[in-house]
């Protein structure tokens, strides 16, 4: 959980679609065990290999360790943020006694058993990368006495112009991230997280996304938005020096080895999008749709040129594109994002209730998020056809040992 | 980017698959603690099975949160030893206990105390979960509330004890009717757990 291996050129899942297409569920078994294991230095030997069926069910993300699982885990397909508001009463040692719980419940179903006293056990077996992850709202640390073990920048973000905030999807005083590749695991642990939560705190609000299913991509790729643009080019490459970004370095045991989580809800017009065509789309993102290459370059991962001019005279890339506004050049400034597509019921004249699930990790959110979003609210064009209509900022407090629970470095 | 592993690589893929009650006991115990060291220093509710020492082993055990009334506790308990071994007796702080079984009773399932105390078979293992075998909080003294840490110590057929600690869940089920004696049915046990000064709804009289 500590630390994050570099990417492989060949994927596991490429194996695993390759093998499976090439030479059949054999070979596709034996490239999930070899990948596997030659992450896992001490680990269990090899068994049988797992039939290809298992495959994606049956792979496990770590739940303990010094930082908490599902920030710079590679997403998962599924993702479910669900806000809670705590009750009346819940003070200090209540959060105590629900983290435990709701961490003996992670660290028990990311790892493919059931839930302790699971209604559905059956259910609790095929983890499929399941990840929980904890955010602490500024409420939190007001009710348990301890606002001074909150990081500084978590507030409530200042208002900004393109805002139409609605709080169905805003605030919260704890957030639980469940992520995996299958939805049937991501709703049951979302049951089981919540039957155990009922005692403590209400439930404020549900944004449930998705992102491309295994096996449909190679891992590690950019992902596309329901735009149709790719999502997320930006972010810090793993290991130093980006990895500060993301994690606090140092610091007292309630800060060390945190992050911040901003969740905004954007809605996205697919309606308006739709009066655009392809030339005015890349202007208005700075970047081609089809690789995903900034306006002066041939590749995803160029440098843009902002100073590159065209016949016309003005520059390439407008000063008004998302890329322009967006763009940050120090890797310890960056955000990471992590979004997950929504796609609620449409209208009935066919108008779609589509967005993103905007999800931005970062050290500080003041010194990292806060100027990005300041940009981008003064002159991103996009703004044209995305609304803000949700926002809420957590704390990640750090992982916990196998013997300990999240939020023990803030509430113990 | 982060290493994932493949429970096929330590557990077979008919486990994995499994769906029988056998299946997800040998699953075992492990992972974050709920327990609450204050209550109980002696000992974790999520200490793997292996590091127990006693009479047997005891796995996930746990307690049904409730404010008053009665409430009951599970666990699965496994008899690595050679020779039969009976649970007859359980004490803890907050409440008299009792052993107790589900029956039927004039078309419906009811509990009753376990005579004779519950028998786990050599190299066997006991479940006791709602709706089965269980172990019987009669009167709570004071409220068990969510994710408290119970201690429970079990007595032997042969005076040996044995203590553990239940993590209170909430949990909605369990609604089993009380049979003492040959009487007519009790209330059924206390409903949903409430934080501590807010209302419950089905006190079990």
């Amino acid at each position: 959980m500590t630390t994050t291996p570099p990417a492989r050129a060949v994927s596991r899942r490429g194996l695993l679609a390759g093998g499976a297409l090439a030479a059949g569920g054999a070979v596709a078994g034996a490239a999930v065990v070899a990948a596997a294991t030659g992450d896992q230095a001490g680990g269990p030997p090899a068994a049988a290999a797992p039939s290809p069926v298992a495959a994606v069910g049956a792979l496990v993300e770590p739940f303990h360790g010094l930082r908490q699982a599902g920030v710079t885990t590679e997403p998962q397909a599924h993702g479910a943020f669900v806000a809670f508001t705590l009750r009346p009463g819940t003070d200090r040692a209540a959060l105590g006694r629900l983290l435990r719980l709701l961490s003996d419940d992670a660290a028990r179903l990311t790892q493919g058993r059931p839930a302790l006293a699971d209604t559905e056990a059956e259910l609790g077996l095929l983890p499929a990368r399941l990840t929980v992850t904890f955010g602490f709202g500024p409420g939190l640390y007001r009710a348990a006495g301890v606002d001074d073990r909150r990081p500084p920048s978590v507030v409530d973000l200042p208002a900004f112009r393109v805002d139409r905030l609605q709080p169905a999807w805003s605030g919260g005083d704890l957030l639980v991230q469940i992520c995996a590749d299958d939805a049937v695991t991501v709703a049951h642990a979302q049951r089981v997280l919540i039957k155990d939560s009922r005692p403590f705190a209400t439930v404020r609000w549900v944004q449930q996304g998705f992102r491309r299913s295994p096996g449909v991509e190679p891992a590690g790729h950019t992902q596309r938005n329901l735009f149709g643009q790719l999502d997320g080019t930006a972010n810090p490459r793993p290991g130093p020096p980006s990895d500060t970004a993301v994690w606090v370095p140092d610091g007292p045991a309630w800060l060390k080895d945190s992050t911040t989580l901003v969740v905004r809800r954007i809605s996205m017009n697919l309606e308006t999008w739709d009066l655009l065509g392809r030339t005015d789309r890349e202007l208005a993102i700075g970047r081609r749709l089809d690789t995903g290459a900034p306006l002066t370059g041939t590749a995803e991962h160029d440098e843009p040129d902002f100073a590159a001019t065209g016949d016309d005279g003005l520059t390439v890339i407008p000063d008004f594109s998302h890329l322009t506004r967006a763009h940050v050049t120090d890797d310890r400034l960056k955000i990471l994002r992590r979004p997950y597509n929504y796609d609620g019921t449409p209208t009935p004249q066919g108008h779609a209730d589509s967005g993103l699930i905007f999800a931005a990790y970062q050290a500080d959110i003041t010194a990292q998020f806060l100027p990005i979003q300041r940009r981008l609210a003064d002159r991103d064009l996009l703004n044209e056809w995305t609304t803000p209509i949700g926002s809420a900022v957590f704390a990640v407090p750090p992982g916990c040992p196998p013997d300990g629970w999240i939020g023990q470095q803030v509430l113990g | 980017m982060r290493p994932t592993r493949p429970l096929g690589s330590y557990r077979r893929p008919s486990v994995v698959l499994a769906t029988t009650a056998a299946a997800l006991l040998a699953l075992g115990t492990a992972g974050c603690g709920p327990a609450d060291p204050a209550a109980a220093p002696q000992s974790s509710a999520s200490a793997p099975a292996s590091a127990v020492t006693g009479v047997v082993d005891i796995r996930d055990p746990w307690v049904k949160a409730a404010d008053k009334g009665m409430t009951a506790a599970f666990a699965t308990l496994v008899n690595g030893g050679d020779a039969d071994v009976t649970l007859t007796g359980a004490t803890t702080s907050v409440s008299p206990m009792e052993l107790h079984e589900m029956t039927m009773k004039d078309g419906k399932m009811v509990m009753r105390q376990k005579e004779g105390g519950i028998v786990i078979k050599a190299k066997g293992t006991h479940v006791l979960e709602p709706g089965g075998d269980h172990l019987m909080l009669m009167d709570l003294r004071q409220p068990v509330q969510a994710g408290d840490a119970l201690t429970v110590t079990l007595t032997f057929g042969d005076g040996r004890t044995q203590q553990f600690t239940a993590v209170a869940k909430p949990f909605t089920g369990a609604q089993e009717s009380y049979a003492p004696g040959h009487g007519a049915p009790m209330p059924s046990m206390s409903g949903q757990p409430s934080m501590s000064g807010q209302p419950t709804t089905s006190p079990a009289s």
